[in-house]
């Protein structure tokens, strides 16, 4: 399906949204702009013309320097249809989107996964916690103003020390908890 | 009397724990056996392949990419490949198209393999993984024979494959396919009636359609669930509308009903390599014919200056892909497996991304195995066979 004839569909569904086809080699994509998606995400699942009603998965990628600097790309996937769809969404390098999680339950990792690697915000996501990186890294590594090669202090913890005097305490300790009963 | 206890107990499964397949972490909230809640933490293999890959030519991507899903490796370079080919907009010759179906099978005989050995220990019968292990030598015996390397061949290129089908390879193929089906019958007469395997695996860890469709999960979990959706049916590539084959499924979604569509799955497969090795000619071109991404043959390039020149070009600076994106999906091992690459029309891409089956499998466990017991969650867990190079990336 051609992706006028998708946005023919959506239209009426979703009045006063702008949408653009995009150019592609493999199938429809269209543009979606951010504040209407969640609408547009319902349409597209519960229309049965349509029926989208698999999201394979979310990612971005960014285009710096140009200004919106990020897409957001959906690709879902109809099965009774047999057809495919790429919705993009530009995001500037402040933006937020809204999760999508309401209309595909299987959205909320991939979106935290855009998150760790790009930090572009999704509002109620509720839980947008690192998921690849380690809690406490700073910075989104995808970004293409992100370092390749980067030196990182190693983390380590203090040494636990044990005096030899408290070594033998606790391994006394020990014995005594294990015969007691 | 002392006191009931009452409260949950918070246990930590993982991240070193056999039946995690990897690096995968559960933090388990129990009541007793029953686990109330799960949460799972991934990305202790995370490498930063995408990011890597960036960094590289495009055809230096190949290698990287073939060790994300380490178990189903030429999936990974083959979803790249046909993505690649795609925007430069390459037609492959049936020969090239053959081979590579072939490779696809094996590599799903090989990784299914390692699932069945696994998840059977897992669940109690240690001697399935042995069996299993065995055969699966087999099939990297092959992965020796035409490259060298037994893990991550690298065989599937751009534009084609490496080189040419070596000597010993249509016997080594034919040797494993006629042995390998009554191997299979031995595996099933261990497992399929197999009372306590039975017992573990119907109907735990059961999901609906409509839920596996809602988590993104697609390939033999959705199968198993009811689902007829297969990408080498509803997106032929590679010419896998000319096979002829059919895309076992089942109802109940448990795991059981997992187990029974993947063994079909793998006499399909068998099937499958079996058509293609008998299309396949013992030698012939391995490669398309266009020279911006193909090397010319080494002959050529010791006595031709134009041949040296481009061998030179394509080594040194690589080629240029259009400016563009591009989603490919395949049918690995584990489901739909993905390759969205995005290019700005350089000799390196601009983004690199594989949809991981195992990451929207992991996702969905704690849906799964909520109210189970923690024995079901290892039965589970084995049943939706993640691997987490695949989901770490």
């Amino acid at each position: 399906m051609e992706a006028s004839a998708i946005i023919d569909i959506l239209q009426p569904l979703v009045p006063g949204a702008v949408f653009e086809p995009g150019r592609s080699v493999d199938f429809a994509t269209i543009y979606v702009p951010g504040d209407r998606l969640v609408e547009t995400c319902r349409a597209l699942h519960d229309t049965p013309a349509l029926d989208f009603n698999v999201l394979a998965e979310v990612t971005a990628a960014d285009y710096l320097p140009r200004e919106p600097r990020y897409e957001v790309v959906y690709h879902l996937l109809s099965v009774s249809k047999r057809l495919r769809l790429r919705v993009k969404v530009r995001v500037p390098s402040d933006g937020s989107l809204p999760s999508v999680q309401s209309v595909w339950k299987g959205a909320g990792w991939p979106e935290r996964e855009v998150w760790d690697m790009f930090g572009i915000i999704f509002d109620d996501h509720g839980d947008l916690r690192r998921l690849l990186m380690p809690e406490d890294w700073e910075g989104h590594p995808a970004r293409k103003d992100y370092p390749v090669q980067i030196r990182k202090a190693t983390q380590t913890y203090e040494p636990l020390e044990v005096s030899e005097e408290e070594f033998k305490a606790n391994i006394q300790r020990d014995r005594v908890k294990r015969t007691a009963h | 009397m002392a006191e009931i206890k009452t409260e949950t107990m918070t246990v930590n499964m993982g991240p070193q724990h056999p039946s995690t397949h990897g690096v995968l972490r559960l933090v388990l909230e129990l009541d007793g056996e029953v686990i109330q809640s799960v949460m799972p933490t991934i990305g202790y293999l995370h490498t930063g392949i995408e990011k890597t890959a960036e960094q590289k030519k495009w055809q230096q991507v190949i290698p990287l990419v073939e060790r994300m899903d380490y178990l189903g490796a030429q999936s990974n370079s083959l979803a790249y490949a046909l993505c690649v080919e795609r925007m430069l907009g390459l037609e492959m010759p049936q020969r090239v198209q053959d081979i590579r179906v072939l490779i696809a099978e094996l590599q799903r005989l090989a990784s299914h393999l390692i699932w069945l050995g696994t998840h059977a220990m897992e669940i109690g019968a240690v001697s399935m993984l042995f069996y299993a292990i065995r055969e699966r030598e087999l099939l990297l015996n092959i992965n020796e024979l035409i490259a060298g390397f037994r893990f991550f061949p690298s065989y599937i290129r751009i534009g084609g494959l490496r080189e040419d089908l070596p000597r010993g390879f249509h016997e080594a193929v034919n040797e494993f396919l006629d042995r390998f089906p009554t191997k299979m019958d031995e595996f099933e007469r261990l497992l399929t009636k197999n009372d306590i395997f039975r017992r573990r695996t119907e109907g735990v860890g059961a999901i609906s359609l409509e839920n596996a469709y809602q988590w993104g999960l697609v390939g033999p979990i959705a199968r198993a669930a009811g689902s007829d959706y297969d990408v080498r049916k509803y997106f032929p590539y590679c010419g896998y509308e000319s096979y002829d084959f059919t895309v076992p499924t089942a109802t109940e979604g448990d795991v059981y009903a997992r187990y029974r569509v993947r063994i079909a799955e793998m006499r399909q497969s068998v099937s499958i390599a079996k058509q293609a090795i008998s299309r396949i000619s013992p030698a012939g071109v391995w490669a398309c014919d266009d020279t911006r991404v193909v090397p010319p043959p080494k002959d050529k390039v010791y006595t031709e200056m134009e041949a040296l020149i481009q061998h030179f070009l394509i080594y040194s600076q690589g080629f240029t892909v259009p400016v563009g994106d591009c989603y490919v999906p395949i049918e690995g091992p584990r489901g739909e497996h993905g390759c969205y690459v995005v290019s700005d029309g350089s000799n390196r891409p601009w983004r690199v991304k594989m949809r991981a089956p195992s990451f929207m499998a992991i996702q969905a466990i704690p849906y799964v195995v909520q109210n189970g017991l923690i024995a079901d969650l290892v039965a589970v867990i084995g049943s939706t066979d993640v691997v987490m190079g695949d989901c770490d990336r």
